[in-house]
């Protein structure tokens, strides 16, 4: 059992002077723009719960304005919650005191802020120091972690700029140093990569999952970009207007969007890097079993019922023998070569559950066989067919 | 009956001007040990100003104010290189006024001369070499017309004023930005000082401090203070939410978020409170003047009773190029 580090219980968060006034709108089911029209206040957060796993990215996603600062805010009280619970490592946040607060804030958070909240009076250095000067960390630790964490983002030879003489992508960069550097237990980062270029958005991405194979630190991640989400979550939480509206795997979200505004989320997903062979393999109509005592006859019976022109082989343990096209099924009969169907059944190229279309691309485009998916011991697990991957890769596609 | 009694409620005056008169006895009765001591203190930094600019000092006292300098410069500019500089620059300075005026003169940081070059160079290191061209040019004239011992005492007064202002107003502006009922204390407090006409303190001033210097210094702190404090609260209440959001999520302690957030975020804003007090400060030096305090207020005083327009003018003068010199050194880079 997964060990759980954070956990928010029925979290409200509404802005405006009576906040009060709003439950019972709220229990009534108006919607966010009514409440505000009746009550002057805005829902930020509407009664929302989760738990994160040691070493999870639980990544929080949703359109401008559905409230996932609000929600991250809420988890190092940066903004007090009206009701619910938030429990991190069992310690309810909520009811620590001013100094416990700021205590356990130095202790267990590093956080990266969407307009990147860089001191502009400090240079780079300096700024990537704060949360270990804050600490009380001696000087020369200091600068050589700040120097490292420079370093994993890719800044070196900047530490002596201002953030006014960097872009928007840089600054970001210094945002996430001056997370990285105080390695705290948890991670809060609000839209970390929204400002970079493609290019150094992936490096960045990769450069955390690589840091994370060596050390899982607990992460709340924000984030606009679902083939982000796809990439480092581990669960998706989808928010609207202060709900979430879907909680899941990847796969969860992508194949069973819960309503039209997780299938609006997921219809431009560059589906290829996203989905996996398992998510697209189907089961073969057909197979071609010779342990059973099927033959030639059998091979070329079953591809005419099933509108077919090749049948892929399997021996009795399920494992993958290869493909038996309908010409060489022919070919067979007229041989009169019945006891030596290996000779005629041909290798084929297998893919992993695992692999993504992108990975499979190469073998896709000149299919005109099935492609076999195959588990660790070479046992068909399901078939790939052209056209099943291109309506996968066609985005209306969901179901 | 009943009309009469209404007549009379109205025609009552209601006390004000009796009862400020009885608070200020009551403050002159009760408490001259404390206002005795203030006056002390006041008096004792107006007179070590002027000893610093212009009487005479031993060798290593003049040693020791380049040395200041010196760091003073490092922390403005940060770059040891112009602060040493304009170290060696004061000290090669003191030896070609020796040939002058002869060694006796090292002795005294007073000599003209001397002063002259160190405004210039710290003017020129500070800002540029324009600057320190006008802060020569102005300066050797007001030697030159025999004001120099007025804009010495006057340069003492204004950092006196300047510098008390600064050590309540900065620390007031930073409570009033933290906390709303200070705000709404000091707030009209503040309005009052601003636009009360500073004739009408200068009585009660001088009831409390006596005539001379020292009531000098405390209407004009009284004049001055505001600006510091407003742009003290302005700046640290305008900081960016984000970067305050920055200081806490990290953990940071009230003063943590003082000191390396909130007061180097509002620096600017800071820097602009202590300009706008220089020059407030030097605007009351003529009104100082009327109850006792020296320097240039008192030319202008005598030339006004006497009508004599050149002193006037050349007393006006002075004001204007300390006011320009000032306000171009503390002032903020455009
Ligand atoms: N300090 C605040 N005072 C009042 N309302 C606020 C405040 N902060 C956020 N809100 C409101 O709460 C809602 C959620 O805002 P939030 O910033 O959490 O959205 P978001 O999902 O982070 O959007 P984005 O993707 O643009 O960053 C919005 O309707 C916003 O108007
Ligand atoms: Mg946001």
């Amino acid at each position: 059992m997964a060990e759980k580090v954070i956990e928010v219980n029925n979290l409200f968060k509404i802005f405006g002077k009576n906040p009060e006034e709003a439950f019972p709108l709220i229990e009534k089911g108006l919607s966010k723009e009514e409440i505000l029209e009746k009550t002057g206040n805005t829902v930020g957060v509407n009664d929302v719960s989760f738990t994160v796993n040691k070493g999870e990215i639980f990544v929080v996603m949703g359109l401008s304005g559905s409230g996932k600062s609000t929600l991250i805010r809420c988890i190092n009280r940066l903004m007090e919650p009206n009701r619910g619970e938030i429990l991190i490592e069992d310690t309810d946040v909520s009811k620590l005191s001013k100094e416990e607060l700021m205590n356990f804030r130095k202790e267990k958070f590093g956080m990266v802020f969407q307009h990147f909240g860089l001191l502009p009076y400090r240079t780079v250095q300096k700024n990537v120091e704060y949360g270990l000067e804050v600490k009380k960390v001696k000087p020369s630790t200091r600068k050589k972690r700040a120097r490292e964490a420079i370093k994993k983002v890719g800044l070196e030879g900047w530490e002596d700029q201002k953030p006014q003489n960097l872009s928007g992508g840089m600054k970001q960069r210094v945002g996430l140093a001056r997370a990285l550097a105080v390695d705290p237990d948890i991670f809060l980062m609000d839209e970390p990569f929204s400002a970079l270029d493609p290019l150094i958005k992936k490096e960045m991405q990769d450069q955390l999952l690589e840091l994370y194979e060596e050390v899982k630190k607990t992460t709340i991640f924000i984030t606009h970009d679902l083939n982000e989400a796809l990439k480092v979550g581990d669960k998706i939480a989808i928010m609207k207007a202060g709900k979430i509206v879907q909680m899941g795997s990847q796969e969860e979200i992508l194949t069973n969007a819960a309503n039209d505004y997780v299938r609006d989320f997921v219809k431009d997903v560059d589906r290829s890097r996203v989905l996996k062979a398992r998510d697209i393999m189907i089961k073969p109509k057909t197979l071609l079993k010779p342990d059973q005592g099927e033959g030639p006859r059998t091979a070329i019976h079953k591809m005419r019922e099933n509108e077919i022109s090749s049948i892929i082989v399997v021996d009795k343990d399920k494992k993958v023998m290869g493909i038996l096209k309908i010409e060489e099924a022919l070919k067979i009969l007229q041989n009169k070569d019945d006891e030596n169907l290996k000779k005629y059944i041909k290798e084929i190229p297998r893919v992993d559950p695992g692999d993504t279309m992108d990975d499979m691309f190469a073998q896709i485009a000149e299919l005109d066989i099935p492609l076999p998916v195959v588990d660790k011991n070479d046992e068909l697990m399901g078939i790939i067919i052209k056209s099943n991957v291109l309506s996968n890769l066609a985005p209306e596609k969901v179901i | 009956m009943l009309f009469m009694q209404i007549v009379s409620i109205f025609s009552w005056k209601i006390p004000l001007g009796e009862g400020i008169e009885k608070i200020i006895d009551f403050i002159i009765e009760n408490f001259s040990g404390p206002i005795e001591l203030f006056t002390g203190l006041i008096d004792f930094l107006i007179e070590n100003f002027e000893i610093f600019i212009m009487d005479g000092f031993p060798i290593s006292h003049l040693i020791v104010n380049i040395i200041l300098i010196t760091i003073f410069i490092y922390s403005r500019k940060k770059d040891k290189k112009v602060a040493l500089y304009t170290g060696a620059g004061m000290l090669v300075a003191v030896f070609i006024a020796s040939f002058f005026y002869g060694f006796e003169l090292i002795y005294s940081m007073g000599h003209p001369f001397l002063v002259i070059s160190a405004f210039a160079l710290i003017a020129w290191t500070a800002k540029s070499y324009r600057l320190a061209i006008f802060v020569v040019l102005g300066l050797a004239l007001m030697w030159n017309i025999e004001l120099w011992e007025e804009v010495i005492e006057t340069l003492a007064l204004i950092i006196t004023a300047v510098l008390v202002a600064l050590v309540i107003g900065i620390p007031v502006g930073i409570i009033k930005a933290h906390n709303k009922y200070v705000h709404y204390i000091v707030r009209p407090i503040l309005d009052f000082m601003q636009t009360i006409p500073p004739f009408v303190y200068l009585i009660p001033a001088l009831m409390l401090f006596g005539l001379g210097n020292v009531s000098g210094t405390i209407a004009t702190v009284i004049f001055a203070i505001a600006p510091p404090i407003r742009l003290t609260y302005l700046g640290i209440t305008q900081v960016d939410d984000e970067i305050i959001e920055a200081g806490k999520a990290f953990g940071s302690s009230w003063w943590q978020m003082l000191f390396k957030i909130e007061l180097p975020a509002a620096l600017p804003s800071i820097m602009m409170g202590i300009n706008q007090c220089i020059m407030l400060a030097l605007s009351m030096v003529v009104i100082a003047s009327m109850i006792g305090a020296g320097g240039l207020g008192e030319p202008v005083r005598l030339a006004l009773s006497r009508i004599d327009i050149g002193l006037g003018f050349e007393a006006g003068l002075g004001v204007v190029i300390i006011a320009i010199m000032l306000d171009r050194i503390f002032g903020r880079n455009e």
